[in-house]
């Protein structure tokens, strides 16, 4: 690890403020950034960490649905947010192991877009809004491809606001070492439609299925998708899945997930 | 009523407390005076000509001491291969040297070939990076399939050598013609050509080193993660360092795991004493996992191609196996006898095989060095009997148990002398297959596989009998088969005057629990309590000598010679006690921690004659010493051979691929048991690793030698929930015929005898559930594979 300032500001002002400068960057629970400054891959010279700024700390409902601070730990969101949102509550609480989810947070995953993490999946198929200090990015203009989303340099994530639908639920399947998404798919029923939002299986990072959203907000049963097939050109191929076997899973979880909607 | 001390009684780990509450000292928690930092720089290509290495830079840069290269280390000796093997032609095999630092070309990413001390660490892995950028290494093709690597001629790992082969080898070659006219002969032959899974060790504490040098005497201390000190002394003393054995103590002090890759010596630790003894300051070295990955001893990693003769009722008539093993860039320690005679010597398992014959070909990749890994050799022998015998029984539909019973050697055959020159001493085959079969109930078996079925699951049960050999070795034996050291181990038993005990031994533990099973056997024979005796080893300067622990030979070997040690003490009691109780020698005897008069109510306790031998105020000291110590050294009749019946349960979703082991029983004979709780650990954990290697682990380098399973993002240890809650059972024990304990070794057993259990399992499930199209699939039997496999 390089050296590095560290500041913490107790207000999202003050935050802008310190991540306006040359070379600053967000820290909330570290468990993606401070591995990668380990192994010098990262070297920021001034870490601004988010979670003292109370604004971005907790589990509430609120217009528009459930109101999570973005410097939430997933333990937090698995506890507070089960009465609420048990599909969401149980995909935090599959996030890592404890230490992980006592450290990482939502704003942090949601930032970092990684093409297998679990809350994207979630954020895309509830269609919520990510909010930054300046403004409100709806979830389908948010996720860009893998790492990549609409922030901006120095922007942040304060809030995200997931509208509740009335029946949801993620599958996820392992990677076998890393324990993060091989594949995983996050289905929600709204009254005005289904969403299908599909992680650690593209190319291009998180995804939605529409044609199984259209199949299945007319017929909400596993047997609505069976006719689908899903295409693998854009399916990541690695040691532990071919693009094949995901394009495979995709479907297969996707009806485990209608199955098991609540 | 289960005894609760001494021999047999399951008394808790005493190491565990320290353990468990952090205040176990490790080689890194260590923090000497004046202590500066090595940082290796590594070799981030897997094969490349060093064509300069600009020092100037790094040195100048804040707080380095030194930079080392391979320059400062040409002259001095390399790192040996402990065992000579001769090809079928009789040739010795290629022994390219094994530089501390690589000096010329490069051999494998992770290959040091520059090393950097600084005042600390960040310092360090500063100046190693800008030592980095300024090495030109010009790039070379990567020899990483070993298939290729024997086919392509042109491309070499080690310039003289010209088809990357260390040795070929036949065992035993005289057989050879008279084992293929028989495979001709034979009613059917089942073929299978197999891979075994390279592994990383993964021990939990890093390698790690600390050398010291003493100008005041010239003495030189290493501390360092090793299985074995006394034989580091002696490679770094003898063919690396040229140093004087009785100027170099080597320490192992608590030790986090080794699993085999702590038996070898490494160059970094040849690097910490040169540069300490260069700046004359302690020099510390710890490994990061990721230098873990690159550079540790990794496992296994075999191709094999089995053929399997037999009747048409299942008689097993004759094995004949080719197979090509991974050694790497270098030969590690042992990485010649693993796959020759700890894996060709049992390629007949606990069966009666009239024929059986075994080619090896080593070769050279530009990949980490492989050796011995928990089980080393015995697992890869045991995978490929017992996948083809699972085959056999599907090709001609036979039970795979009946079959087993066929051919299992019974009771009455011992001693049995293999085709593949062992001699088993003992066993009792038969009663633990039954006593598997009871356990894991069987009978019910089909009433399970419908309950899964419900669930939509393919319930699968799986089958191995399995043998080994350990308790490592016969010098008389392992010398005729080109072993270059003995194997033999010692022990000094010291009693103080005060009557308790410091039992100094040749084996290390590092995490087997010798500190509680040792003293049990103390107790037991002398009758004191376990808590009066202290086991002291891992140092050099303490102990009289040892080749350490691995081979499941710690208490097979160095328990006997603590044993015969013991005898000598008690020997010694009976003198002092004849001259205390004015009796003539031939009438004490010593039974509960007394010496008696036989026939008389006169005694002496053992505290009162351990008093006596440092108060000697009347000794007769023609004829009496003062004193209480006596050393013995042990070296083994035979090996030992513990052998077992497994047999593994697992659910299959076809949807998806994933394996779910759902039940686990092992039945073991290890001969006698000293500590029930222990050995039942050691099964777990042996199981734990076989489950990991079946449906887990796999070690993948791309064809530019890069490891594309570096971290654990890729690299799939088995976890909590990989594995079931198992049915081990011991209770089966023939004891060894030629050690004094009786005992037979538990250590590798669970990960010998369980992968071919999973992997048949896994057939199993897919056969039932009318995949019958599925033969085999390698391990690891990942979800991917499986689904690959049912829709390929
Ligand atoms: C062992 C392990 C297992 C894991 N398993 C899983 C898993 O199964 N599923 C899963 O989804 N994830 C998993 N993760 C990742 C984990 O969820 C991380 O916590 C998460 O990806 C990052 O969150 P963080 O709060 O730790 O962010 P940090 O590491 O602090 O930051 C990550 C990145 O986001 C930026 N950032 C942080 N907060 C904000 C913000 N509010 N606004 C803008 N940018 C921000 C940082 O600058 C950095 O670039 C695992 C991690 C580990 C170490």
């Amino acid at each position: 690890m390089h050296n590095f300032d560290f500041v913490k500001p107790s207000s999202i002002a003050d935050a802008v403020a310190a991540l306006s400068s040359e070379g600053a960057q967000a820290l909330s629970g570290g468990q993606t950034l401070l591995p990668t400054m380990k192994q010098r891959l990262a070297a920021p010279d001034v870490l601004v960490s988010l979670t003292g700024i109370a604004e971005m700390q907790g589990v509430c409902t609120g217009e528009g649905g459930l109101h999570i601070g973005a410097a939430t730990p997933h333990a937090v969101v698995a506890r507070d947010a089960a009465a609420h949102y048990p599909a969401l509550a149980a995909l935090a609480g599959g996030i890592g192991d404890p230490a992980v989810r006592n450290r990482g947070t939502i704003g942090g995953s949601v930032a970092n877009n990684d093409p297998a993490a679990c809350y994207p999946a979630a954020v895309l198929a509830s269609g919520a809004t990510v909010v930054t200090p300046h403004r409100r990015i709806a979830a389908d203009d948010y996720f860009q491809g893998m790492f990549s989303t609409a922030l901006d340099e120095g922007e942040f994530i304060t809030q995200v606001i997931f509208p509740i639908p009335h029946k949801a639920a993620y599958v996820k399947f392992n990677q076998p070492a890393s324990r993060f998404a091989l594949t995983a798919v996050f289905v929600a029923q709204f009254s005005d439609g289904v969403r299908v939002a599909v992680t650690g299986a593209s190319n291009n990072g998180v995804f939605r299925w529409t044609e199984a959203e259209a199949a299945l907000s007319s017929d909400f049963s596993a047997k609505a998708i069976s006719d689908l097939t899903v295409a693998a050109d854009d399916m990541i191929s690695d040691l532990h899945g071919s693009a094949a076997y995901r394009a495979h899973l995709v479907k297969v979880l996707t009806g485990r997930a209608v199955t098991a909607a609540r | 009523m289960p005894k609760d001390t001494g021999i047999g009684a399951s008394t808790k780990r005493r190491e565990d407390l320290r353990f468990l509450t952090g205040r176990g000292v490790y080689t890194d928690d260590l923090s000497l005076f004046g202590q500066a930092h090595a940082v290796m720089v590594r070799s981030s290509v897997a094969h490349g000509r060093i064509v300069s290495i600009d020092t100037a830079a790094a040195e100048a840069m804040p707080g380095v001491l030194a930079v080392f290269t391979g320059e400062d280390f040409k002259d001095v000796g390399g790192n040996p291969a402990g065992w000579l093997i001769n090809s079928r032609d009789g040739t010795p095999m290629r022994e390219p040297k094994r530089p501390v630092l690589a000096h010329g070309k490069v051999r494998h990413v992770g290959d040091a070939y520059a090393a950097v001390i600084a005042e600390t660490y960040a310092q360090a892995k500063d100046a190693a990076q800008v030592l980095a950028d300024a090495t030109v290494i010009e790039e070379l093709p990567a020899v990483v399939d070993m298939r290729a690597a024997v086919a392509n001629a042109a491309n070499r790992v080690h310039d003289e050598i010209p088809d990357n082969l260390c040795f070929d080898w036949g065992w035993i070659e005289d057989n050879r013609a008279a084992v293929d006219a028989a495979m001709k002969a034979a009613p059917h032959v089942v073929t299978l050509e197999l891979t075994n899974n390279r592994l990383v060790p993964n021990a939990m504490e890093p390698r790690a080193s600390i050398g010291e040098y003493f100008p005041g005497t010239g003495d030189y201390k290493l501390t360092t993660t090793s299985q074995n000190p006394h034989l580091t002394r002696l490679l770094v003393c003898a063919f690396v360092m040229g140093i004087p054995e009785n100027k170099l103590q080597v320490v192992a002090p608590d030790v986090g795991g080794g699993f085999g890759s702590k038996i070898y010596h490494y160059g970094e630790e040849a690097l910490v004493l040169a540069a300490a003894k260069r700046l004359g300051r302690p020099v510390r070295w710890t490994a990061e996992r990721t230098e873990s990955f690159l550079s540790d001893a990794h496992g296994r990693d075999h191709v094999t191609k089995i053929e399997l003769g037999c009747t048409k009722e299942g008689d097993i008539l004759a094995i004949r196996t080719e197979t090509l093993a991974n050694v790497g860039a270098y030969l590690s320690n042992f990485s010649t006898a693993t796959p020759t005679f700890l894996h060709g010597t049992l390629m007949a398992g606990p069966y009666k095989v009239p024929h059986v014959y075994v080619n090896v070909k080593t070769v050279f990749t530009n990949t980490a060095p492989v050796d011995a890994y928990r089980g080393a050799g015995r697992p890869e022998a045991t995978y490929s009997i017992e996948r083809a015998v699972d085959k056999m029984c599907r090709e001609l539909n036979l039970d795979p148990f009946e079959v087993r019973r066929r051919n299992l050697l019974t009771p009455d055959q011992f001693p049995y002398t293999t085709p593949v020159g062992l001699v088993y001493d003992t066993g009792n085959y038969q009663a633990t297959l039954d006593k598997a079969i009871e356990l894991a109930d069987v009978s019910g078996f089909e009433a399970r596989v419908a309950e899964s079925a419900k669930r939509g699951k393919l319930r699968g049960m799986g089958l191995s009998t399995w043998i080994e050999a350990c308790g490592i070795a016969p010098s008389h034996l392992v010398g005729v088969l080109g072993s270059r050291v003995g194997l033999y181990d010692a022990a000094t038993v010291r009693v103080n005057a005060t009557g308790t005990i410091s039992v100094m031994t040749g084996a290390h533990s590092h995490g087997q629990g010798h500190e509680t099973v040792f003293p049990q056997i103390v107790a037991e024979k002398l009758g004191i309590p376990e808590s009066s005796v202290e086991i002291v080893h891992g140092d050099t300067a303490k102990i009289p000598f040892g080749m350490g622990s691995y081979g499941s030979r710690s208490l097979a070997v160095a328990g006997s010679a603590m044993d015969r040690a013991l005898d000598k003490i008690i020997a010694k009691g009976k003198k002092i006690a004849a001259h205390m109780l004015e009796a003539a020698e031939g009438d004490i005897t010593f039974a509960d921690g007394k010496f008696s008069v036989a026939g008389t109510d006169k005694a002496k306790s053992f505290g009162e004659i351990a008093f006596s031998a440092y108060v000697p105020h009347n000794y007769p000291l023609e004829t009496l010493e003062p004193g209480l110590e006596e050393t013995a050294f042990y070296d083994p009749a035979n090996f030992t051979y513990p052998a077992g019946a497994y047999i593994c349960e697992v659910e299959v979703d076809a949807e998806t691929g994933k394996v779910d082991v759902v039940a686990f029983t092992a039945a073991d004979d290890f001969g006698n048991v000293m500590n029930p709780l222990i050995v039942e650990g050691q099964v777990h954990g042996g199981v734990g690793q076989g489950i990991g290697q079946a449906l887990c682990e796999n070690t993948s380098y791309d064809e530019n030698g890069q490891l594309l399973t570096g971290s654990y993002m890729d690299y799939a240890m088995p976890r909590a929930d990989d594995v079931p809650f198992y049915t081990v059972d011991h209770s089966c024990a023939t004891p060894c015929t030629h050690n004094p304990l009786g005992v037979k070794g538990c250590g590798e057993a669970g990960a010998i005898g369980s992968p071919p259990a999973v992997v048949n399992a896994v057939i199993d499930a897919l056969h039932r559930g009318g995949i019958t199209h599925v033969a085999h699939i390698d391990m690891p039997v990942s979800p991917n594979r499986v689904w690959q496999a049912i829709n390929g």
